[in-house]
């Protein structure tokens, strides 16, 4: 993938964003570094409060940063504000449209505040509308949409204005499974079609699956960033669970012949090894426990994200996971 | 990532960059032809909005005319009705102005800050589309001006529609300000409510403001809203023939420590006062969101 001609889509070098209050300072980002290339999809993972917001709030120049620098298309974030922001398109987390106009008229508003010309403006309508699928209904009013053809209006008007970086902040939550592939579906056919660049946040690992690269952010640092695979052989484990007639007997014997601590998670005996299908051969022989089942996992992004932050990803979804008062959104 | 077609590149649809004045008025424009699209929309505002000022003039006008004394022949719904048509403004602006809280509870109004526009064009935007909207909705008011006994004249509609704009403007900026700091719909209904009743009655659109006592004169003369009820006052009175008595008590004389105000002076400080609201506006608008 010879692409090293081009600019980075996003550069961004030491980026910091410090909250401060009355009795407190919070350090919402501490000194970032991030490249992501152009026409790359990038997935941007972290429990609430790691400081992903407040990243893409100052990479999409709604906030200023305390210190470092952003590029962003190749402007920077805070001195050509107005530069990037014709070039990149957003979809919220919140939903951002007017529900009393039709879709047509919200693009076309879209397009307006743009800058885009009238016949412009009118030719990506159409190409847009029809992306997402929604051409049919683009003199309906957005308040008789569904949940899942809002966010597809939300994505088709985040392109009117042909961005060259879309960033996308948790685009499929709250959707139901069949919505979710199906924006996936769109954003890779966009990919295919134009050298756009996707910057994604998401809850969902195996969305973050459709990622060529992925970064972990964590307490206001990026604890990782790499390929899925390379970040799953990273790990180096599988899982293995097990379902027995006797979990504490289990445990014991697991640690005593082979040396390894288990746990239980979600009712099943669970112990992380190198190798677990050679694994269970010995577990039947050795436990003299009767087992029920055996589930053998290979890793997959939650446990990167397991491993990388103590955390599952839906633990750190609690009302209690941000850490800063000042990171959340309005 | 290995089989990229790349048939539609990324398009260069976008102008050169032009931060100038013709760049945040087409912004400028752009909100303020949302706010007359979502008129469009919402038909049922626009009749229920008029309803209460029917109700002051035809109930309330008809029910006191009986025993109010306008000097001469005059109906009093004919006094009324310029104080009425200036209130109808009062309320469909001042909405359309705190509309700025609800676009931000339903996130709208994030997709006008990542725009690549100044947030003085957004604020500008809401104002005017605020205040054509409403003046809008009063147009179907002066359809009523016969039936009150006022001749429909050319000269006196555009003078109306003149000040009823420039009101609507006030208002609307008025509740743009508001909105800048109030951040709940539940707060911006009762304080909206709370500033707009006291300049209803403290404009003079229900009663002649001569001859008021002192606190209650000098309350009306603070009102910004009283120099657009009162001039609206002045034009309609002046296309009817009233009697001497009924020219002292109707007409309306205003004075400032003394000096009678020319209505000219009276619309120029109306002016002077909603520049400086939309100016405010703008500038809490850029600190604080």
């Amino acid at each position: 993938m010879p692409n090293t001609v081009r600019a980075p889509a996003i550069e961004v070098a030491g980026l910091t964003k410090t909250y401060k209050s009355k009795d407190s300072v919070v350090e919402a980002v501490r000194g970032i570094d991030l490249r992501v290339e152009a026409g790359q999809t990038y997935g941007f993972l972290g429990p609430n409060g790691a400081g992903k917001s407040t990243t893409i709030e100052m990479l999409c120049t709604i906030r200023n940063p305390t210190a470092g620098a952003a590029r962003v298309a190749g402007f920077d974030v805070v001195a050509e504000r107005d530069q990037v922001r014709r070039r990149i398109g957003l979809v919220f987390q919140q939903q951002t449209l007017d529900l009393q106009l039709t879709a047509e008229q919200n693009l076309r508003f879209h397009a307006d505040l743009y800058g885009l010309s009238r016949a412009d403006a009118g030719r990506r309508i159409d190409e847009v509308l029809e992306m997402v699928a929604l051409a049919d209904r683009r003199s309906d009013v957005v308040m008789k949409f569904s949940g899942g053809m809002k966010r597809r209006l939300e994505i088709a008007r985040g392109l009117v204005h042909a961005p060259q970086v879309l960033f996308l902040d948790e685009p499929t939550i709250g959707l139901d499974p069949q919505t979710r592939a199906a924006i996936w579906d769109y954003l890779h056919d966009l990919r295919q079609r134009t050298e756009i660049t996707v910057f994604v946040t998401t809850h969902y690992m195996d969305e973050a699956e459709h990622c060529d690269r992925i970064a972990i952010m964590d307490h206001g640092e990026i604890v990782v960033e790499d390929t899925p695979e390379a970040l799953k052989s990273s790990i180096g484990t599988d899982r293995i669970a097990l379902r027995t007639d006797d979990d504490e007997l289990a445990i014991t014997r697991i640690r005593e012949r082979l040396g390894v601590e288990a746990g239980v998670h979600e009712g099943q005996v669970t112990i992380a090894v190198p190798e677990g299908a050679q694994v269970v051969p010995r577990l039947f022989t050795e436990l003299g426990v009767h087992i029920r089942s055996v589930t053998v996992t290979r890793p997959s992004l939650d446990d990167v994200f397991m491993t990388y932050t103590g955390r599952t990803i839906r633990d750190s979804e609690g009302p209690q996971g941000s850490a800063f008062p000042f990171a959340g959104r309005r | 990532m290995t089989t990229t077609r790349r048939d539609v590149g990324p398009v260069d649809l976008l102008p050169e960059v032009r931060n100038d004045m013709s760049h945040q008025l087409r912004a400028t424009w752009v909100v303020t032809r949302r706010e007359l699209l979502r008129l469009r929309q919402d038909k049922a505002r626009m009749v229920t909005m008029l309803l209460q000022p029917v109700l002051f003039i035809f109930v309330m006008g008809t029910g006191l005319g009986s025993i109010v004394d306008t000097g001469g022949g005059t109906d009093f719904r004919t006094f009324l009705y310029p104080g009425v048509l200036a209130t109808s403004v009062l309320f469909t602006a001042a909405f359309a102005g705190i509309s700025l809280v609800w676009d931000r509870e339903f996130g709208f109004l994030r997709e006008m800050m990542v725009a690549p526009i100044s947030r003085a064009s957004i604020i500008w935007g809401k104002c005017l589309g605020g205040a054509i909207v409403a003046t809008l909705q009063s147009l179907v008011l002066l359809a009523l001006l016969g039936t009150v006994g006022i001749p429909y004249s050319p000269v006196l509609i555009v003078q109306l529609i003149g000040c009823l704009f420039l009101g609507a403007l006030l208002l609307t900026a008025l509740g743009v300000l508001l909105s800048t700091r109030i951040k709940t719909i539940q707060a911006a209904m009762p304080i909206s409510q709370l500033l707009i009743m006291p300049m209803m009655f403290l404009s003079g659109s229900l009663f002649p403001i001569a001859g008021l006592p002192e606190w209650l004169a000098v309350l009306t003369r603070l009102n910004p809203l009283t120099y657009v009820v009162q001039p609206m006052r002045h034009f309609t009175l002046e296309h009817l023939s009233l009697t001497a008595a009924e020219q002292e008590r109707l007409v309306p004389v205003l004075t400032w420590f003394g000096w009678q105000v020319p209505v000219g002076v009276q619309l120029l400080s109306v002016v002077v006062i909603t520049l400086g609201l939309i100016t405010l506006a703008a500038r809490v608008f850029k600190t604080t969101e």
